[in-house]
C-alpha cells in the first residue's frame, strides 16, 4: 500500500493562493472523509492531503477545484518515504517558517483525530505526532522566543522570574501592544492598568485583561505600582520619561517599549534598577533565538532520519509478513495434522512429541524468517514474498 | 574502598562540568551531579566511621568537606536544567577543589584527629558550612551582577544562553547567607567559648572572621536588593577568602 501526498505551502505558492486553498477544521475534516483513508491537514501555510493509495491525480483534482485554478505548477507530489519525511519534518516544526514553532504539532494532531484512517495512515500520523514530541523534549528548538510579543515577556521574566502575581502597565491600545500584553498574561502576569489617549479605546481593552483604564494624567502615579510597562501608543515625543518615576524603589521595573517612534525616554534605561527594551532591542533578541533555533533544527533533522528509517522497515515488513504469517501457518497445520495420525499415546509422550516438534519447526523457520526480514529491508521483500508463496503453494492462503 | 569512591565521585563532577558546557547534555550533567554528590557523601560517611574525632580536621579536609557543601547547596538549591550556566560556574570549580582535596590527603581515613573534642568538632563543622554557604551566595552575587549587567548592555543573547532570572538569584543568594549566618555565628560562639576557657588570646583570624560575620549581619540586618545586595555578598565573601586562604594555617 502506497502513501501519497499532495500539497501547496508558504514555500511553493503565495499568501493569495493559500488562503484560497486554506480551509476551516470542519471543512478539512469533510474532504478528509470524503476521499476515504486520508488526512487533510490546512493551516495558514499548507494545505495538505495525505492518502493511503495512489491516487494522487484525484487529491489533486479537489485542490484545484477548491482554488480555482490549476495547481500543478505549485503543488508537491511525494510517495511512500518521502511523504513520510514530509510529514516528520512537518510535525516537528522544521518545515515551518519559524523553525520550531509549536503550533503546527496541535494542528497535525487535530487533523490525524478528525479523519477516518486506515492502518498505513494511522502508522505515519502516530509516527509524526511522537517526532514532535521528541523534538521538542529532546531539542532546544521551541525553548527561545520567536516574535517580539513573545520575546519581550521572556525577557521580563529573566528579570522577575515567574511572572504570576507582576502587574502590568500598558500604555496604548493598539494591536501590538495588545499582542505582547497578551504574551505577558499568558505567562502570568496581571494586566492592572491600561491608558490611552482614547478613553473608549482602553475601557475596551482594559475590559479584555480585567484591568483598570486610567486617565492619561494618571500615568506618571502609576509608575511606582507596577513591575512592567509596555508601551506601545503613536505619540510623536516621549511618554514616560526618567524624571516620571518614583526616586525610591525597591524592585525592579521593566520597560518595553514596541513604539516607533519610542514612546520611553531612552534615560530611564540609565535608572538603577530599570531595564528598557527598545523595537531594536527586541529584534535583535528574536533575530539571535532564531539563530539558535535553526542550530537545533540539524538536531532535529538527525531524529527525522532516524523515524524515517523506522517507517521504511515497517512498509519493507508490510510486503513480507503476511507471507511469512501463511507459511508458518501452513507449516503449523501440516504439524497437528501428522500429530493427529498418532495412535493412543500417554499424556506425557503427546507433550514430548509437540515440543520437539514445534522446537523442530521453530528451528527450521528462522532463519528464512530473518533472511526475508533482511530482503525486506534490501527492496526484494515483495520478489521473495512471491517466491516463497509459490514453493509452498501459498497462494490460496493470502 | 574509599578511592572507590573518590574517584567516581571525580569523575561524576568531572563530567558534570564538562557536559553543561552544551545545552544537548544538560540531563547528563545533572545526574552527574547527583551521582558524584551521593558518592562523596558516602565518603565523607566512611571518613567519619573510621576516624577516632573530627575527620576533616586538614586543609584538604575541610576542603573536602567544602566542596560537599558547595556542590549540595547547588544541588538542591540551583540545579535545573534551565539554569546550565550556573552549573557551568559551579562544577568546574567544585570538581577541581576535589581533585586538589584528594591529592592532598583530605579524602583518606583513620588518621588520629587534632579535633576529638566535641566543642571543637562543632566549631569547625558550623564555620566550615558556613563558609560553604557564603562562597555559594557569592557565586550566585557574581551571576546576578554578569545576568544585570547583560540586561543592561541588552545582550542580543540573553534568551538563548539563559541564566537565572535576577529575582531568582537574589532570593537564593539571600537565603544562602540567611542560613548560613547563624551557623557563622554557631560556630564563631563555640571558639570563642573555648578561647576564653583556656585564657588563649585572639588571633588574626578570629578578628577577621568576626569582620566577616559584621558584613553578613548587616546583609541580614538591612535586606539589600539589587547590585547592592550583590556587592555585599561579595564583600562578605573577600573576608572568607581571606580567612580560608590568606590566613590559613595562623590559628593556633
Amino acid at each position: 500500500l502506497r502513501l501519497s501526498l499532495v500539497g501547496i505551502s508558504h514555500h511553493v505558492a503565495p499568501v493569495e493562493l493559500r488562503e484560497r486553498v486554506a480551509l476551516p477544521f470542519d471543512r478539512a475534516v469533510e474532504l478528509a472523509r470524503k476521499l476515504g483513508d486520508a488526512v487533510c491537514l490546512s493551516t495558514c501555510n499548507r494545505t495538505e492531503l495525505y492518502l493511503a493509495g495512489e491516487r494522487d491525480d484525484r487529491a489533486l483534482q479537489t485542490l484545484e477545484e477548491i482554488a480555482g485554478e490549476p495547481l500543478g505548477r505549485v503543488a508537491y507530489r511525494m510517495h511512500d518515504e518521502a511523504a513520510a519525511v514530509h510529514l516528520f519534518r512537518v510535525s516537528a516544526g522544521l518545515d515551518s517558517m519559524v523553525p520550531g514553532e509549536s503550533e503546527i504539532l496541535g494542528q497535525v494532531k487535530a487533523a490525524y483525530e478528525g479523519a477516518t484512517v486506515g492502518p498505513l495512515l494511522d502508522r505515519v500520523f502516530r509516527q509524526a505526532l511522537q517526532l514532535g514530541k521528541r523534538v521538542r523534549s529532546e531539542t532546544a528548538i521551541g525553548e527561545s522566543p520567536a516574535s517580539v510579543p513573545s520575546a519581550a515577556a521572556a525577557l521580563a521574566e529573566q528579570v522577575f522570574g515567574d511572572l504570576a502575581g507582576r502587574r502590568v502597565l500598558l500604555i496604548g491600545a493598539g494591536r501590538i501592544g495588545e499582542l505582547a500584553a497578551g504574551s505577558l498574561s499568558a505567562r502570568g502576569a496581571a494586566i492592572a492598568y491600561v491608558v490611552n489617549r482614547s478613553a473608549d479605546a482602553a475601557a475596551a481593552l482594559a475590559g479584555r485583561f480585567n484591568a483598570e483604564p486610567l486617565e492619561w494624567e494618571g500615568l506618571a502615579s502609576r509608575l511606582g505600582e507596577v513591575d512592567v510597562v509596555l508601551a506601545s501608543t503613536s505619540a510623536p515625543e516621549f511618554v514616560v520619561r526618567a524624571e516620571d518615576l518614583p526616586s525610591r524603589r525597591r524592585k525592579p521595573l521593566f520597560f518595553i517599549d514596541i513604539a516607533v517612534p519610542r514612546d520611553v525616554d531612552p534615560a530611564v534605561h540609565e535608572l538603577d534598577g530599570c531595564y528598557l527594551y527598545d523595537i531594536d532591542d527586541l529584534e535583535a533578541v528574536v533575530a539571535e533565538t532564531l539563530t539558535g533555533r535553526r542550530k537545533e533544527a540539524a538536531t532535529a533533522e538527525r531524529l527525522v532520519v532516524e523515524e524515517a528509517t523506522r517507517f521504511r522497515e515497517w512498509q519493507a515488513s508490510l510486503e513480507v509478513v503476511p507471507a511469512i504469517a501463511s507459511l508458518r501457518a501452513r507449516a503449523e497445520e501440516i504439524r497437528a495434522a501428522e500429530l493427529a495420525k498418532l495412535g493412543n499415546l500417554s499424556e506425557e509422550e503427546r507433550r514430548t512429541i509437540e515440543s520437539v516438534t514445534a522446537q523442530m519447526l521453530n528451528k527450521l523457520l528462522h532463519l528464512p524468517t530473518v533472511r526475508m526480514k533482511e530482503a525486506a529491508l534490501a527492496a526484494d521483500g515483495a520478489a521473495y514474498a512471491a517466491a516463497l508463496r509459490h514453493l509452498f503453494g501459498l497462494e490460496d492462503k493470502r | 574502598m574509599l578511592d572507590l569512591l573518590f574517584w567516581p565521585a571525580l569523575i561524576g563532577y568531572g563530567e558534570a562540568a564538562v557536559a553543561y558546557s552544551s545545552a544537548r547534555f544538560t540531563r547528563l550533567a545533572t545526574w552527574g551531579v547527583r551521582v558524584g554528590w551521593l558518592l562523596q557523601t558516602a565518603l565523607l560517611a566512611v571518613q567519619a566511621a573510621r576516624t577516632d574525632g573530627f575527620p576533616w580536621d586538614t586543609w584538604a579536609g575541610s576542603l573536602n568537606l567544602f566542596v560537599w557543601l558547595v556542590v549540595g547547596g547547588y544541588l538542591f538549591w540551583g540545579c535545573r536544567p534551565r539554569y546550565r550556566l550556573l552549573g557551568l560556574a559551579v562544577m568546574p570549580l567544585a570538581a577541581v577543589l576535589f581533585l586538589v582535596a584528594g591529592l592532598g590527603g583530605g579524602t583518606e581515613a583513620g588518621k588520629d584527629s587534632h579535633y576529638g573534642n566535641l566543642f571543637l568538632t562543632l566549631h569547625v563543622g558550623f564555620v566550615l558550612a558556613a563558609f560553604a554557604g557564603f562562597t555559594l551566595a557569592a557565586a550566585l552575587a557574581g551571576l546576578y551582577l554578569i545576568e544585570e549587567r547583560r540586561l543592561q548592555r541588552r545582550s542580543a543573547d540573553i534568551l538563548r544562553l539563559k541564566l537565572p532570572p535576577l529575582a531568582t538569584l537574589e532570593r537564593v543568594t539571600s537565603t544562602a547567607i540567611t542560613i548560613s549566618l547563624p551557623l557563622l555565628t554557631a560556630g564563631l560562639a563555640i571558639g570563642l567559648v573555648r578561647l576564653f576557657d583556656h585564657g588563649e588570646g585572639v588571633d588574626a583570624l578570629i578578628v577577621a572572621t568576626i569582620l566577616g560575620w559584621l558584613v553578613y549581619g548587616a546583609f541580614v540586618a538591612l535586606r539589600p536588593t539589587g547590585r547592592t545586595a550583590a556587592y555585599m555578598a561579595l564583600a562578605g565573601f573577600a573576608v572568607v577568602i581571606v580567612v580560608r586562604i590568606v590566613l590559613a594555617g595562623t590559628h593556633f
